[in-house]
């Protein structure tokens, strides 16, 4: 028998998703444009004065990229669900975990890796000090993978509902706050000049469970949701 | 055309299924039996639950009572096996609007092996000209089209088709039967849908109808 190959799947899969992500660039850069937007705005919202500033800065940073993420969560499943791909993929051959794996490694690139790589340039508006800069980095590349894993989740228990979008917060918004309780501590260490490795290495750990739990959560959730 | 897909004989039967729509019994103690080299067309009026019953067999829905058999198996206990046998176009066509015609088909094919050329399946259901062009931009006939291609691309026993003449002009339903009746001649089984008469009559074809 021709059984295809698991990894050609997940990778046309993802390279799929990418594809489309690209395709569709206008509506892939809102969350990055959301991000940007909200964070620049606390200067102008609150004072430009910089020690101010700088304590909100790591609290503001997280807050806008998980709310970014979250905006974007809603979208995972959608359209695979209403064009019916989504069905295809649950009767593929293939397991569905790895399947939901490769959505969310797309949709990591697509929305977390972004928001990591302009990050920077927002700790700069918010008068971040310079030694912060790498565990910021650090925290959002560990830290949004969890975001991606863990709402895909929420997105695939919810895709089959009209107006899933609040509840998928509901569902999801409680299961970010431990991502957000340690990095947005990480980067608020190391702002005073304190180690964080515990911090990053927590951090680490959840993305390592979430991405190898998240997926069997998600394709459970979505064989219910196609039910 | 040779069978590609190594067929002893295999078998698919349904006991005692039921599905309910909300509160009301779409079918009940539903009892079916399809061997190799046979066509089953639902028919029955709309809302009769047709799409739900195909829906059952290939597996996506749940049944309330009952149970889906491949070769004396129940379906959700070898899910792997039995995906390897079906080949499945919903109500849905699950073509991708952002992608051209023949990504879809190459994806897809990524997704559940197989050897045929996309491009050929796509010339066979007369796409010649829309290879390159994006999904959105085709029509609710071509679209069928493309999802039909799929079937081509994979050898499969059991092929479970919703409507597939939906849309289709008289030469896609002649193309539609043409591809039913080389399954079927090939020693595969072909469950569809239709409120067409279909003209397969050469064809051993059950018929179920429901909601009557």
């Amino acid at each position: 028998m021709n059984q295809p190959a698991m990894l050609p799947a997940f990778f046309g899969l993802l390279r799929r998703d990418l594809l489309l992500a690209y395709r569709a660039r206008g509506e892939t850069i809102n969350p990055l444009v959301f991000f940007v937007l909200v964070a620049s705005l606390f200067p102008l919202a609150t004072s430009a004065e910089p020690n101010l500033l700088r304590t909100l800065a790591p609290g503001v940073i997280w807050v806008t990229a998980l709310l970014a993420t979250l905006l974007s969560m809603d979208q995972l499943f959608r359209g695979d669900y209403e064009d019916g791909a989504l069905e295809q993929l649950v009767l593929s051959p293939q397991p569905l975990a790895l399947m939901a794996l490769a959505k969310i490694v797309a949709h990591w690139l697509v929305t977390g890796l972004p928001l990591t790589i302009v990050a920077p340039l927002l700790a700069m508006f918010l008068q971040l000090p310079g030694e912060a800069y790498g565990a910021l980095m650090l925290s959002l590349l560990c830290g949004t993978p969890v975001l991606s894993a863990i709402g895909s989740i929420g997105a695939a228990l919810t895709v089959s509902l009209r107006r899933g979008g609040i509840l998928l917060s509901l569902l999801i918004l409680p299961l970010y706050i431990p991502v957000l309780i340690f990095a947005a501590s990480a980067v608020d260490a190391a702002a005073h000049g304190l180690p964080v490795t515990g911090q990053l290495l927590l951090l680490a750990a959840l993305a390592v469970g979430a991405l190898t739990l998240a997926p069997l959560a998600t394709a459970a959730a979505l064989r219910i949701s196609l039910d | 055309m040779t069978p590609a897909f190594s067929a002893p004989s295999h078998c698919l039967r349904a006991e005692g299924l039921e599905a309910l729509r909300g509160e009301v019994m779409l079918f009940e103690g539903l009892e079916l039996t399809l061997n190799s080299g046979q066509v089953l067309q639902v028919d029955g009026p709309n809302g009769a639950g047709k799409t739900t019953l195909l829906r059952t067999l290939a597996g996506l829905t749940l049944p309330e009572a009952g149970e889906v058999y491949w070769d004396g198996e129940p379906i959700r206990r070898n899910r792997a096996a039995y995906a390897e046998a079906l080949n499945y176009v919903g109500h849905q066509h699950g073509i991708k609007a952002g992608l051209t015609v023949l990504e879809n088909l190459q994806v897809y094919q990524k997704l559940t092996g197989g050897n045929g050329d996309p491009v050929e399946a796509l010339v066979r259901m007369g796409l010649e000209r829309q290879l390159h062009n994006p999904g959105y931009t085709l029509s609710a006939g071509q679209r069928r089209r493309a999802a039909l291609a799929r079937l081509l691309l994979r050898p499969a026993p059991l092929w479970i088709i919703d409507e597939p003449y939906t849309a289709l002009d008289v030469h896609g339903v002649a193309l539609v039967d043409q591809l039913v009746r080389e399954q079927v001649l090939a020693g595969g089984m072909v469950v569809l849908t239709s409120h067409q008469r279909v003209e397969l009559s050469d064809l051993p074809l059950l018929r179920l109808r429901l909601g009557s």
